[in-house]
């Protein structure tokens, strides 16, 4: 198929959707604090900087004050960009990892195995999956990884059911008739034929997931289940939780900061589901 | 409909087995041994009161024994012991869960109101101000950390205008009983219930909108409008209707997600409910009793989904016809 044009007009509908703009300038924004921190704050976000609960606006050099420690809370909020952005975007990768492959298997061959896979995924889907994400950090002890391995495994469910429509209704089209007449591998075919084709819903979804495993991340942080070593958005507004009546600032400002990404993913989900399926997008309005 | 229930209530037992299994491996990931996680006790002790547990949990013995000893100990309701909160699991779980009950079916009811109503109303008035406004608003909430968004509350309700009390279920020691107790509790309930159905409101408020659009350019509501019927009437009761099914479903898988934006509310506003213990054993790393909620919690989305799964069939006989 003639991709190339088709693309381009893809992001000429994307970059016409106001929203996805500006949830494209504020991810930016967060992609820029996550890579500059090292630079504009080069010592350790935990380190007391100023006495403590000093309120945002009082000194030019500590923007948005300080927390219960004397810990430069704008030093934290550039910190806590890249975690956020690494837990999201490795989780759903991960997500993708254990998604795609049962969706195709169960789309592509149906029965039985269709049955049993969808069994399984129908599990993980009943079950709470913020408390398990919870149940899993907790048993395997609180880091980065166990963080990421938590979410992936609560979140892949959707990317099966997605698939699985996707390969379901493009199994029977005629060139993938034809590429199993031409005797080659179910391999080569799920990897060659369908799955391309079933792209663009994988990554409207896989942008929605982004901002859904950030909160996630931040909801599991601010219970204290963060990775100890790495100053987070969740764990700010946890810490600054028991002194909300005298010092708002602390919990406010990275609540913000989590609202605003979440929000520009959505934006930017919302803008690719608009640019990459036509047809879906003004079935809704 | 018997058939049908008896069906679903055999499915909903062999999920739950499933996650007890589930459970079952969990408890040997835990750190330490397994036997003082099961006792709830997560220093090591004497080497003979381990040796004594492990009797008692038959952990002597080969895997498939201890398996099927830990689902009957769990068909029997026995979930345990918590040496933390020196009390068994069961126990301290069915203390706290008529709070849960409430919070979680306070903010359903609200969310569920709240949220159809304003993707209605957006639907009627698709692509104008209005419309704009309300779908806005509904990306907002719907991008909104729960725990912020309660904390936030605090400040504007309870620190700034002291209108609504911050944390708790009821006055303590205020010694109320009867209506003026339950006004007490409602009291203490609006922030925690507000805040956990904002989100699904706007869950709400997105698939009401498009499901409404989608129904409103079917057939039937042409021959509505040709035979001269009112735009209100054709709004209420020919497109709402039908636009309310898919909504229907969609409260339904929202069951595990209400459960655990609990966990978050319950532990913000410390209101006794299962959530908060959770977090209490979270931060005592009593993995017995955060697995025994993690357990019941699961049975509580399961019997949810029974519910709504046969409240969907009376709604739309024609499931039935469906199948």
């Amino acid at each position: 198929m003639s991709a190339p044009p088709r693309r381009r007009g893809a992001l000429a509908a994307f970059l016409r959707h106001p929203g996805a703009v500006i949830g494209l300038v504020i991810l930016l924004a967060v992609v820029a604090a996550a890579i500059l921190a090292p630079i504009l704050y080069p010592t350790s976000p935990w380190r007391m900087v100023q006495r403590p609960f000093m309120p945002p606006f009082t000194l030019d050099r500590f923007p948005l004050g300080t927390d219960a420690l004397g810990r430069d809370i704008a030093a934290g909020l550039m910190h806590g960009a890249g975690v956020s952005l690494l837990v999201g975007l490795v989780s759903t990768l991960a997500a993708l990892v254990i998604g795609v492959p049962l969706g195709a298997l169960a789309g592509y061959f149906g029965g039985r195995v269709d049955d049993g896979l969808m069994r399984f995924t129908e599990l993980f889907q009943t079950v709470p999956s913020f408390a398990l994400a919870i149940v899993l950090v907790a048993i395997l002890q609180p880091s980065l990884s166990s963080l990421i391995l938590a979410i992936a495994l609560v979140s892949w469910p959707p990317v099966t059911r997605l698939v699985r429509g996707e390969v379901l209704s493009l199994r029977s089209r005629e060139y993938v008739q034809a590429a199993v007449v031409t005797g080659q591998t179910t391999f080569t075919i799920l990897r060659r034929e369908i799955l391309p084709n079933t792209l663009s819903p994988i990554v409207v979804l896989a942008s929605l997931m982004v901002a859904t495993a950030i909160l996630l991340e931040s909801s599991l942080s601010f219970l204290g289940l963060g990775d100890p070593n790495r100053m987070s958005w969740g764990f700010m507004v946890g810490a600054g939780r028991t002194a909300i009546r005298q010092a708002w600032w602390i919990s406010t400002f990275p609540g913000l900061v989590i609202l605003l990404t979440v929000l520009a993913l959505n934006l930017i989900g919302e803008g690719l589901n608009d640019a990459l399926n036509p047809r879906l997008s003004r079935g809704d309005r | 409909m018997i058939g049908f229930v008896a069906g679903r209530v055999g499915k909903g037992i062999v999920v739950l087995l499933a996650i007890v299994v589930l459970n079952f491996f969990l408890i040997r990931l835990a750190p330490g041994d397994p036997a003082l996680v099961m006792a709830g006790e997560a220093g090591a002790g004497d080497e003979l009161f381990v040796a004594q547990l492990r009797e008692k949990f038959g952990l002597d013995q080969p895997l498939p024994n201890q398996l099927a000893l830990y689902v009957r100990n769990i068909a029997s309701l026995d979930l345990g012991y918590s040496v933390r909160q020196q009390m068994p699991v069961a126990t301290l779980i069915a203390d706290r869960l008529p709070a849960t009950l409430l919070l979680t079916g306070s903010a359903f009811a609200i969310s569920l109101v709240l949220g159809v109503t304003l993707g209605a109303l957006a639907a009627r008035r698709a692509g104008r101000a209005a419309d704009t406004a309300i779908t806005g608003l509904a990306l907002l909430f719907y991008a909104t950390p729960l725990f912020w968004v309660s904390l936030m509350a605090i400040i504007v309700f309870s620190v700034r205008l002291e209108w609504l009390p911050s944390f708790g279920f009821e006055s303590v020691g205020a010694g109320h009983a009867g209506l003026a107790r339950a006004a007490d509790i409602a009291h203490h309930l609006i922030l925690p219930a507000m805040t956990l159905g904002l989100f699904f409101m706007a869950v709400y408020v997105r698939m009401t909108r498009a499901s409404m659009l989608e129904v409103a350019g079917q057939d039937f509501v042409k021959t509505a409008r040709a035979k001269g019927l009112g735009d209100r009437t054709i709004q209420r009761r020919h497109v709402l209707r039908n636009a309310l099914l898919p909504v229907v479903t969609l409260a339904g898988l929202q069951a595990g997600t209400l459960v655990g934006g609990a966990i978050l509310t319950e532990t913000v506003f410390a209101w006794p409910g299962i959530g908060r213990l959770m977090y209490e054993a979270l931060l005592q790393r009593d993995y017995n009793l955060l697995l025994g909620v993690f357990v019941v919690s699961s049975a509580m989305v399961l019997v949810f989904n029974l519910v709504t799964d046969v409240l969907y069939r009376v709604v739309d006989p024609r499931i039935e016809a469906a199948r």
